[in-house]
């Protein structure tokens, strides 16, 4: 039983990650209609910008990864002004291949700045842990979760009770429709990415802490949890993310717990792509998915 | 001096010319009736006048150019329900009444023109948390003039709004449009392919065929000429 309750609490820290990460996938498929590929080495790039302040700077911790946030948002603006508008001519598959291209761009550009070799970025709860009983709950579990709810319930209310979160939700859903309203809807698009920038700085400063190493390949297996636990909550359903993220981790976690022989940590990913298909063949819309109501 | 005026409008899709040569005025206050075949340019003048097309030829709004893009005609006043009434399908009825504002930052007169709205429209209150796209096709496009008259546009632009209504839902709405042209002085160019319903609600029309005016009138005489009731009334 105490393993059980130490496995899903685990579990769920995994899982805020990878529903962080996966809600930033949603929230520019929303607004793009693409997976933006690159969505984990834009995690890993605000990641390095905290450890830079604090192992270079003399940060503390908390300021760092506030300021660290504000950043991200404003380099997620940057990327779609720079990069992804000036192709809203083309095509889907030609914006893919653009993510694709900034992520092995962003991969070099911080290899090259920080060197390729491992860093550390701890959070003030790394490696501690709780112990309720004969319980031991790891601390930065608990953590992960909590600023991911945190961050994902600020995000909710700013959707659903703000004129900006109206205006960004209106622009996603129609564009064309919002601009005869007065809506700029490129610069909520470009708003869109710098939250979903957000979501990926938490992941990454997360993952960094909860791995205790990580170098600048690190997002990359993360990533592909998160398209997953997107896919598993259905690509347009920011709660399915959430959900999606959280179940996955929990799952993975148990499965590696109780059959250790089959399900060796190597074994984790395939595992969960293996879970990917299945959701893709018997639930193409995801668990969550929405069947959009239309009349015309 | 017209409110609106376009001289020598030209609008093309991609090599596709739609519309060759545009002259029309919108006078404050009056209704003013766009007619014409599937294809005569109609819809492609409301977009050129919304900034959803390009344009070449001149566009002036209150004897100033208007704006070549649909934030800032919004800006200047205009109100475009789109072909298909451009209803946020996935927003709920209260939050496409709210988007009609967007641009105000008067939040007390908002309430009170909300208010107003929707107490001569009940319906909108009672369903107001409804997804807007599960509405039916008359609801839809009540809600659409709803919204519009929440943006307080100067210029309202309607294409095709009888499109897919019952004949009673669209004598509702010509009926509520005259009504607020006539109470509130409210402007209105509006395209249809119902001439009969046009002619009556409008003071003026033009007639266009292949992207040009071919007859413009005041709407009694258009509804008394030969050439247009043989090929628009029907009889």
């Amino acid at each position: 039983m105490a393993q059980f309750v130490q496995q899903v609490v685990a579990g769920l820290g995994d899982g805020a990650i990878y529903a962080s990460l996966a809600l930033a996938l949603v929230l520019i498929y929303r607004a793009t209609h693409v997976i933006n590929f690159a969505q984990g080495e834009m995690g890993m790039v605000s990641t390095y910008i905290a450890y830079a302040l604090i192992a270079h700077h003399g940060w503390s911790y908390w300021p760092a990864f506030v300021f660290t946030l504000g950043v991200s948002f404003l380099g997620g603006f940057a990327i779609h002004e720079t990069v992804i508008r000036p192709l809203h001519r083309a095509g889907e598959l030609t914006v893919v291949m653009a993510t694709i291209a900034l992520l092995v761009i962003l991969n070099g550009l911080v290899s090259w700045i920080w060197q390729p070799d491992e860093k550390i970025l701890l959070s003030p709860l790394a490696g501690g842990t709780w112990s309720i009983g004969s319980v031991a709950i790891p601390q930065q579990s608990v953590y992960d979760l909590i600023v991911v709810l945190v961050c994902v319930t600020l995000l909710w209310l700013l959707f659903r009770y703000t004129k900006l979160g109206l205006a960004l939700r209106a622009s996603a859903v129609d564009p064309s429709a919002s601009r005869l309203l007065g809506v700029r809807v490129p610069w909520m698009l470009s708003i869109g990415w710098g939250f979903a920038a957000i979501l990926s700085a938490v992941a990454g400063m997360l993952a960094a802490s909860a791995q205790f190493i990580f170098t600048p390949g690190f997002m990359q297996v993360t990533i592909i949890y998160a398209f997953a636990a997107a896919i598993l909550g259905g690509l347009e359903s920011p709660v399915g993310a959430v959900v999606g993220g959280l179940t996955l981790g929990v799952t993975i976690n148990l499965l590696g717990t109780y059959f250790p022989g089959q399900i060796s940590p190597d074994m984790r990913l395939p595992v969960a792509l293996a879970l990917l298909l299945l959701v893709l063949v018997f639930r193409p819309a995801g668990l969550l998915g929405r069947t959009v109501v239309r009349r015309v | 001096m017209p409110l609106l005026k376009l001289t020598d409008v030209r609008a093309r899709y991609g090599q596709v010319a739609a519309v060759h040569g545009i002259s029309l005025t919108v006078d404050d206050g009056e209704i003013v009736s766009l007619l014409g075949a599937n294809g005569a340019g109609k819809t492609t003048t409301l977009r050129a006048i919304s900034g959803m097309v390009a344009t070449e030829g001149s566009l002036a709004f209150d004897g100033k150019p208007l704006p070549r893009k649909a934030e800032g005609t919004a800006r200047r006043g205009i109100t475009h329900v789109p072909e298909g009434r451009g209803i946020l399908g996935e927003l709920t009825v209260w939050e496409n009444l709210k988007m009609g504002a967007y641009l105000r930052r008067d939040r007390k007169a908002v309430a009170s023109d909300l208010d107003e709205v929707t107490s001569e429209l009940p319906w909108l209150r009672a369903r107001r948390d409804q997804q807007a796209g599960t509405l039916s096709g008359g609801e839809q496009q009540m809600l659409a003039l709803a919204r519009a008259r929440l943006a307080r546009p100067r210029l309202l632009l309607l294409d095709e709004p009888s499109l897919g209504l019952a004949p009673i839902i669209v004598e509702q709405f010509f009926a509520l449009v005259r009504r607020l042209n006539e109470e509130q002085g409210l402007t209105v160019l509006v395209v249809e392919q119902n001439a009969n319903a046009a002619l009556e609600l409008s003071s003026r029309a033009y007639l266009l065929e292949v992207g040009r005016v071919a007859l413009e009138g005041a709407s009694a005489d258009l509804r008394e000429h030969e050439g247009v009731r043989k090929s628009y009334l029907g009889y």
